[in-house]
């Protein structure tokens, strides 16, 4: 191995470690299951026969690869939150503990503490994928077919959703990570976390598919292009459960079209930090 | 045996913004040797030891260890250890888990982790998160950061630091026991006395200059004052003057002479070589604080 590929590999061990010997990663994962638990049970019985007889309104019947989807892709819709949270602060606890002195003492090439730091964001990320997906599936195909629907966990369309969430997880893990690493300031970082996922997207992709012009920007969101890497989501398959919302105007990214979205917009907030912030004296 | 490796500052210059916090600030620590950097806080020593250790940026000059700069070395750790701070922890962790963390970065055998803690007498709190330590722990655990590497210098800030009458004891020991080894320790403190009784060289830097570069003896050496009077004063005065004391009456004429570059024994060998009787010797040195807060006084317009 070379010189770079060893520090690499020692700083990705030292990187993990730190992060296993805290509650954080673990505590952000329980809360991660619970929450997609509960949203899975909730919308596979909302989707079900019994919960649109609830509903009085007739719903039609859905095809069921699509509520299956629906279901399973919670941890997309609602749980991205918590890869990207656990990426922020993959970065900003060096700050916000002053630990950076040390870090970079022990490895003064900070590029690959920041490159270390890239693994273990998406790596755990993936991990958090897994833990989201054991609650969206492991809730939610049981309460579909206790209402006699179908989990339909053999179509290759949800078990693509599947595979392609993990990787969903890890780039959101990543964007956390470069988001982290430029703001530096852990509040900062937390409140532009929730701000933008909770309220600011949501908002701005509702808006811009108003419009075909803005529709065709919008595609580009990171929510709008996660959508459309795992194939599936609550705002882009409204069409699909109430066909009274117009089609959208613009056809939605490629599968892959929104992974590289979500990839590029990783390395452009990790090379603007690595330009920047990363290069500022550790205080 | 530890690799002599001086640590070097040559020329180093920094401005944050419109303020100069170093200029032209040159030192050299030396292989077995402690070196005590004083000033006051805010004199810029803490500046300086973060561009050695390669944390910040010098607006100019260099910064070595044994010639290399600290980025450009090939296993810092093992070159030298630093501690600036006992405020670096993930309050969180444990002890014990921020070395294995730092041994992995820096491919030390995880072993050694036990072995510093052991050393630096904190093997009992190892496991125990470092949110519940004090400040006299956190300041043994940031130097067993620094030794982690077994490393040939050690770039250490405050050390002393919050650390009770036995761990300042124990310090000076273990900081002199490193020197003898062969080590380099460079380590900064704004209290002379703190560290009087363990460095052998001293830098004295204030306003972001160096004002004193040398021995603690030679620092030492300009505090001698002695008071002496003689019947015959004007004749000691010469004499005195003659071995190249500076000589002033004293404040009021009755209490003699003031004799200053000379201590007590050497002023009555003096008088006795001159065959002069003397009625009045005694030691007026103000000790090495006093001379230390003239250096760093803030009335003497250096700058």
């Amino acid at each position: 191995m070379t010189a770079l590929a060893t520090d690499l590999a020692r700083q990705t061990a030292s990187e993990f470690a730190k992060v296993l010997s805290l509650r954080s990663w673990w505590l952000l994962g329980l809360v991660l299951v619970v929450y997609i638990a509960v949203t899975a049970g909730g919308l596979a019985f909302f989707l079900s026969d019994v919960g649109a007889q609830l509903g009085g309104a007739g719903a039609p019947a859905l095809d069921p690869v699509v509520s299956a989807t629906l279901v399973y892709s919670s941890v997309t819709a609602v749980g991205l939150v918590i890869p990207l949270l656990f990426g922020a602060l993959l970065a900003t606890t060096e700050y916000r503990h002053r630990t950076l002195t040390p870090t970079v003492l022990a490895q003064p090439r900070r590029g690959v503490v920041l490159a270390a730091k890239a693994v273990v964001a998406l790596v755990m990320g993936a991990l958090y994928g897994v833990i989201g997906l054991i609650g969206s599936v492991g809730v939610g195909a049981p309460v579909l077919e206790a209402l006699g629907e179908s989990s339909a966990l053999d179509e290759p369309e949800v078990i693509g959703l599947v595979l392609r969430t993990l990787l969903a997880t890890a780039l959101w893990s990543l964007l956390g990570l470069g988001l982290g690493a430029l703001l530096t300031s852990q509040i900062a970082a937390i409140v532009v976390v929730l701000a933008f996922t909770q309220f600011v997207e949501p908002i701005l992709r509702i808006l811009a598919g108003a419009w075909e012009t803005t529709a065709a920007i919008g595609r580009f969101l990171p929510g709008a292009a996660t959508d459309a890497l795992v194939g599936a989501g609550i705002l882009s398959s409204l069409g699909s459960i109430d066909p009274t919302v117009p089609q959208a105007a613009t056809d939605a990214l490629l599968w892959w079209q929104g992974g590289l979205v979500l990839a590029g917009l990783a390395a452009v907030l990790l090379v603007a930090a690595a330009a920047t912030t990363l290069r500022r004296d550790v205080e | 045996m530890p690799f002599p490796t001086p640590l070097a500052v040559e020329r180093l210059s920094k401005v944050y913004g419109e303020v100069t916090a170093l200029s032209d600030v040159s030192f050299t620590a030396q292989p077995g040797r402690v070196t005590g950097f004083l000033g006051p806080n805010g004199a810029g020593k803490t500046s300086t030891l973060r561009i050695l250790l390669g944390l910040n940026t010098a607006t100019a000059g260099t910064a070595t260890i044994a010639g290399v700069p600290y980025r450009a070395l090939d296993r810092p750790l093992a070159r030298v250890g630093g501690s600036l701070s006992a405020d670096v922890f993930h309050p969180g962790r444990s002890g014990r888990s921020h070395l294995r963390a730092l041994a992995l970065a820096a491919g030390i055998p995880a072993a050694r982790a036990d072995a510093v803690l052991e050393q630096v007498g904190l093997a009992h709190a190892g496991r125990r998160a470092v949110g519940g330590y004090s400040l006299g722990m956190r300041q043994r655990l940031g130097l067993a950061s620094a030794l982690l590497g077994d490393p040939d210098a050690l770039v250490l800030d405050e050390p002393i630091n919050g650390l009770d009458p036995d761990g300042i004891r124990w310090m000076r020991g273990l900081l002199r026991a490193l020197a003898d080894e062969g080590r380099t320790v460079l380590l900064s403190s704004h209290v002379l006395s703190e560290v009087q009784q363990t460095v052998d060289d001293v830098v004295v830097i204030r306003h972001g200059r160096i004002v004193f570069d040398g021995p603690l003896s030679d620092l030492e050496a300009g505090t001698a004052r002695v008071r002496v009077d003689a019947l015959d004063r004007t004749a000691l005065a010469a004499a005195l003057a003659a071995a190249g004391a500076r000589v002033d009456p004293a404040e009021q004429p009755a209490r003699g002479l003031v004799v200053a570059g000379l201590d007590a024994a050497r002023t009555g060998e003096i008088a006795r070589d001159a065959g002069i009787a003397l009625t009045h010797l005694s030691d007026e040195g103000d000790g090495l604080e006093s001379v230390f807060l003239a250096l760093t006084a803030d009335e003497e317009g250096i700058a």
